[in-house]
């Protein structure tokens, strides 16, 4: 662990908090109205991770959510399925058998998640386990002590040994910006984690206030534009946390098409870490189709 | 019978007192003491008043403290709107506290007078709210390659004895001022007048001032002396005259935590009781050093 | 107005104007009272989005400026002179609450017909406006606080000629302070956009102003020019083109007459390379493309580090490309109407301008409304400080990029104008900025971030583009006598 602190290999932007905040603030001005709202709702259905990562998950409740992952409303047609259902590892096995047929992918988190205190070996073999469940996706968490420390190097050489363990399976690399301080260091541990292999960034365990916000998400879709525009490569992003209403989501939406482009409108490339969301966003879809504002109590809790 | 029912009624109908309460947090509690005394004014009750305990200064200025950071964030032109919302508040309620007022035993004149002239206090402060600054902060030509400047800041949470004598117009000219700045505060009410003060409390409730930025207390102030005086979060006293033996009392117990402590011997209802000196009273003066890059037309001098 | 065949499109999202209320005609606003001169004249006023007339506008003649002067004289003689600060300050905190209450109305007027997306008339002109009203009022009864061992007193009557830009904002800039400080007013909104100054005066007269303490007369610059030379106004505040101004402070030159001058510019926005370079880029749009860069502060003269030139064009057009150009009562355009014919023709002129004289010609590729007057977001790369579109004022949605090396280069280029009213300088190092601050020879210095305004800060230029500050204590001087 005494290790002496490796020298600093990302040199990363500077960034402004204020105009970012500004900047951030500006896409809450656009009006999605009509087809634009109904279209974009959608986009947001397909986009979520329905998530539940509770020390008290059981068998039944990974069930009735994969369950829900596949029926999400079935009284409204043509609805499309979530995009993943998001366990931790030991119910991986479960979620792929409940799923099956589906084409939602499960994702699993893992490397100590949330906290990411743990050995290399441990990591990996948490890691390989999932995948060796059927795991589609591993969502890892970062070692934020190291990177506080400053060391780049060991965040990045483990974001890299993780993406080999992975396999088939594409990588998420949560930065828990929550834990990062500022947005300069959320940039730099994007940049980190996107030369590392990371296929998405992530921006929270969803354990830490404050999770996902607009501001953190612009800088992180930043760093994937600045990539792409130097190696024509492109990486997801999914923010994670702190969005439940579909407004908001929509206002993500337009970040991305604004930051990013229309290629990134896909579940391939953007998720939305969230589980509330799904209802609001069913509610809102009744509420176009049929006129009148919905309820809570009509759409079901799993 | 109908209609002598009615009227029967009509001459029966009792009134329906008003529990007079004190004012923390944005909430109308009762003293958790429980005790109460009744201010009599020639012969007369006035009701039920609270009689405010050590704890309840202690609540108060728990809640003054939690809110005071966010209060001084807002930017002082919302200050500004603020103060002027109380003050219309307070001018369409105004027949409330003139009668009040006159209860209280204060001449009916005097008492159109106290309000309209309390009304127009709020009013004043309002428009100090983002002026002040610009009286009282300098550019400080230092001789080094410095940008010098000193700005004012709230000094944080003061403690208010308002005046024993004036209680509408005493309070809102001591209450003003204080809050302008960003400060929050704990209020001591006119122990033989209390009822303008518990008033005052319902307006600020309905006025958009966020709870905890004003609490007012109603009770003794030689059993509360010690305990605000001693407070070690409270960072300031602003009191109306008071008796000279209680007025040493705070000066010394101040000592402590080196509070700072205002005494006025104000006739609040001249314009000499309004300036922004009052504001300037419970602000610090804040100096920043910044270095200026000596790179100029005539060449570098690095 | 987005770009085509893509894959989420926002659909149309105009702002209603249902609920406004626009006469057919409007008279002058003379002696608390509208009133219609018998001569008739008339000019219409258009919406330069569609081409459609909102109304028809009085063209003054000298006798309604006589009148509104005299009723200025009036009021000023009679009772506003004599009343308390305190009162003054609460007749205007009361306009500033009831523009507040119509802000939504203000706003689509604005847009309606001056052209500039809804969403900068509703988060920016209209809250502005009445924060300037806020602020002022509050000065009212503070006057000797601001001006220390002196007796401040009122000049008398003011004439003010506003401009086309932001006609309320620029109305509520002249008159809160006019009016704070005791003076009465006399005004002149610019010929294409009356409408909001004329639904203030409606604003006026039901707070219940005394009458004659705010006039409002229209029409074209000769009116202007009575106001301004009219031997019984005291004061003149004028704001527009650094031409007009000259010829003001050339009429006025045999008189006492107090006068401020808000002017033209061509501000020098400069990027360091170790900027935060996509706030950079942020502030760069805001600062060109911010009301379709009719802006006398507008950052049209950019600076760019070669080092990063390469780096922040690419941004800054790919940025450009999410702009939405159009409808400015859609919610979501980014940049509106060109203000007129006129302004639009010049414009144009100058971008030819640009292309002869060898400037790297570059336009984003959105689709334009058929009727009105349209600019797409436009960019000159490979400009040098000789090229007349980096020296000339264009008013329009046209920037002209240049580069540099040293701090000591730009801040010799930067300052190598008439102009002196604004500049924005862009660096993560904060000694940098006050390096920056300190050399230029602009009147407001923007560091990381651009076209701010607040009544409490003053604004005004240097050299050609004007004296005299407006906003914050320093702007109250302009209107007293000590």
């Amino acid at each position: 662990m005494d290790q002496p602190r490796t020298p600093m290999v990302f040199k990363s932007p500077v960034i402004d908090q204020v105009g970012v905040v500004e900047r951030a603030k500006r896409f809450t001005s656009r009006s999605i109205k009509s087809e634009a709202k109904m279209r974009g709702l959608e986009m947001v259905l397909s986009m979520i991770d329905l998530t539940t990562l509770e020390g008290m998950d059981t068998e039944g409740k990974v069930k009735q959510l994969c369950y829900k992952a596949q029926h999400l409303h079935d009284s409204i047609e043509g609805l499309p399925n979530v995009a993943a259902v998001c366990v931790y590892p030991n119910y991986v096995g479960l979620a792929k058998r409940s799923l099956a047929g589906s084409g939602i992918k499960v994702a699993s988190v893992a490397t100590a998640f949330p906290s990411g205190n743990s050995s290399l070996e441990i990591k990996l073999a948490d890691v390989s386990m999932a995948v060796s469940e059927g795991a589609d996706e591993i969502d890892m968490v970062i070692s934020r002590g190291r990177f506080h420390r400053g060391d780049y190097n060991f965040v990045f050489d483990e974001i890299a040994a993780v993406k080999a363990a992975c396999g088939e399976a594409r990588l998420k690399t949560i930065l828990e910006t929550g834990e990062l301080g500022t947005l300069d260091k959320v940039r730099l541990a994007s940049d980190i984690a996107i030369s590392a292999g990371a296929d998405f960034i992530k921006t929270s365990t969803g354990k830490i206030q404050p999770a996902a916000t607009m501001p953190v998400t612009l800088v992180m879709l930043e760093a994937i534009r600045d990539h792409f525009q130097k190696t024509g490569l492109m990486v997801g992003m999914k923010p994670a946390g702190g969005i439940s209403k579909s407004k908001l989501a929509l206002h993500y939406l337009i970040m991305v098409k604004e930051t990013l482009g229309d290629d990134w409108l896909d579940p391939k490339w953007f998720r939305f870490g969230a589980s509330s969301l799904a209802n609001d966003v069913l509610m809102q879809i009744a509420k176009q189709q049929t006129g009148a504002y919905q309820a809570a109590n009509y759409f079901a809790i799993d | 019978m109908e209609e002598s029912n009615k009227n029967s009624s009509k001459s029966e109908r009792l009134e329906v007192l008003k529990t007079y309460k004190m004012y923390i947090d944005g909430k109308f509690p009762r003293t958790e003491s429980a005790r109460y005394y009744q201010p009599m004014v020639n012969g007369l009750s006035l009701g039920n008043v609270c009689l405010a305990s050590r704890k309840d200064v202690r609540n108060a200025v728990v809640a003054a403290r939690s809110a005071q950071a966010a209060w001084a964030r807002r930017t002082a032109y919302n200050r500004a709107q603020i103060l002027y919302r109380i003050g219309e508040m307070l001018e369409g309620r105004s027949q409330q506290f003139l009668d009040e007022l006159v209860r209280q035993g204060v001449d009916k004149e005097t008492a159109e007078k106290q309000v309209a002239e309390s009304i127009d206090r709020l009013i004043y402060y309002a428009g100090w709210c983002d002026k002040y600054q610009q009286l009282f902060s300098s550019v400080n030509p230092v001789a080094s390659s410095h940008f010098n400047f000193s700005t004012l800041e709230p000094v944080g949470v003061v403690f208010t004895v308002a005046s024993r004598t004036c209680p509408l117009l005493g309070l809102v000219s001591l209450i003003a001022p204080v809050i302008a700045s960003g400060n929050t505060c704990v209020v001591l009410a006119s122990e033989t007048c209390p009822l303008s003060a518990i008033t005052f409390a319902e307006v600020l409730a309905t006025s958009d001032v966020p709870g905890g930025v004003v609490n007012i207390l109603t009770g003794r102030i030689e059993e509360l002396t010690e305990h605000f005086s001693r407070h070690l979060d409270v960072n300031a006293i602003a009191c109306d005259r008071l008796d000279s033996e209680v007025n040493t009392k705070i000066k010394e117990f101040a000592a402590e935590n080196i509070k700072r402590v205002k005494t006025y011997h104000q006739d609040w209802s001249t314009d000499a009781a309004a300036s922004p000196y009052f504001i300037q009273d419970f602000c610090e003066v804040k100096t920043t050093w910044h270095p200026i890059e000596q790179i100029t037309e005539s060449g570098a001098s690095y | 107005m987005t770009r085509k065949n893509s894959k989420w499109d926002l659909s149309p999202a105009p702002e209603g104007t249902g609920h406004i209320s626009l006469k057919e005609h409007y008279g002058v606003f003379i002696n608390g009272e509208f009133q219609t001169p018998d001569h008739g004249n008339r000019f219409q006023s258009i919406n330069p989005a569609t081409g459609e007339v909102l109304a028809e506008i009085t063209e003054s003649s000298s006798q309604e400026v006589e009148q509104a002067v005299a009723a200025a004289r009036a009021a000023y003689d009679g009772e506003w002179s004599k009343m308390g600060g305190r009162e003054r300050g609460k007749y205007l905190y009361r306009l500033a609450r009831m523009v507040q209450e119509r802000s939504r109305e203000f706003a689509v007027i604005e847009s309606l017909d001056g052209g500039k997306p809804i969403r900068e008339s509703r988060d920016v002109d209209v809250p502005l406006a009445a924060a300037h009203l806020f602020y002022y009022a509050g000065w009212a009864d503070k006057l000797n606080y601001a001006f220390p061992n002196r007796i401040p007193r009122a000049i008398g009557v003011a004439g003010q000629v506003i401009p086309w830009n932001f006609p309320l904002l620029m109305a509520a800039w002249k008159i809160a302070p006019a009016l704070a400080t005791g003076n009465t007013v006399v005004l002149k909104p610019a010929e294409t956009t009356s409408l909001t100054a004329l639904k203030l005066a409606e604003l006026i007269q039901e707070a219940g102003f005394p009458p004659g303490v705010v006039n409002i007369v229209t029409g074209h610059g000769d009116v202007g020019a009575a106001i301004v030379n009219h031997e019984d106004v005291d004061k003149v505040a004028f704001t527009g083109s650094t031409e007009v101004g000259k010829l003001i402070q050339k009429s006025i030159a045999g008189t006492n007459k107090r006068c401020t001058l808000e002017l033209g510019g061509k501000a020098a926005n400069i990027v360091f390379d170790d900027a935060a370079i996509d706030q950079a880029v942020e502030g760069i749009v805001n600062g060109i493309y911010f009301n379709q860069g009719h802006v006398c502060c507008a950052g049209s003269r950019l600076f760019v580090q070669e080092s990063i030139h390469d780096e922040l064009i690419e941004k800054l057009k790919h940025r450009m490309g999410t702009l939405i150009v159009g409808d400015p009562l859609d919610k979501n355009t980014d940049v509106g109407a060109i203000n007129s014919q006129q302004q639009l023709s010049t414009i144009e002129q100058y971008i030819e301008v640009g292309k002869q004289e060898g400037a790297e010609f570059y336009q984003t590729d959105c689709d334009l409304p058929s009727d009105g007057f349209w600019c797409r977001p436009t960019l000159f790369t490979d400009v040098a400080q000789s090229n007349r579109i980096a020296q000339e004022e264009i008013f329009g949605p046209v920037l002209a990029v240049q580069t540099f090396r040293t701090v000591a280069e730009v801040i010799k280029k930067a300052n190598n104008t008439p102009y002196g009213l604004s500049a924005g300088v862009w660096t993560d190092k904060g000694s940098k900025i006050f390096n920056m601050t300190s050399q230029m020879k602009a009147g407001v210095v923007w560091a990381n971030t651009y076209n701010l305004f607040d009544p409490t800060s003053p604004f005004g230029g240097f050299k050609e583009s004007g004296f005299g500050r407006e906003g914050g204590l320093h702007g109250l001087s302009a209107y007293l006598d000590f």
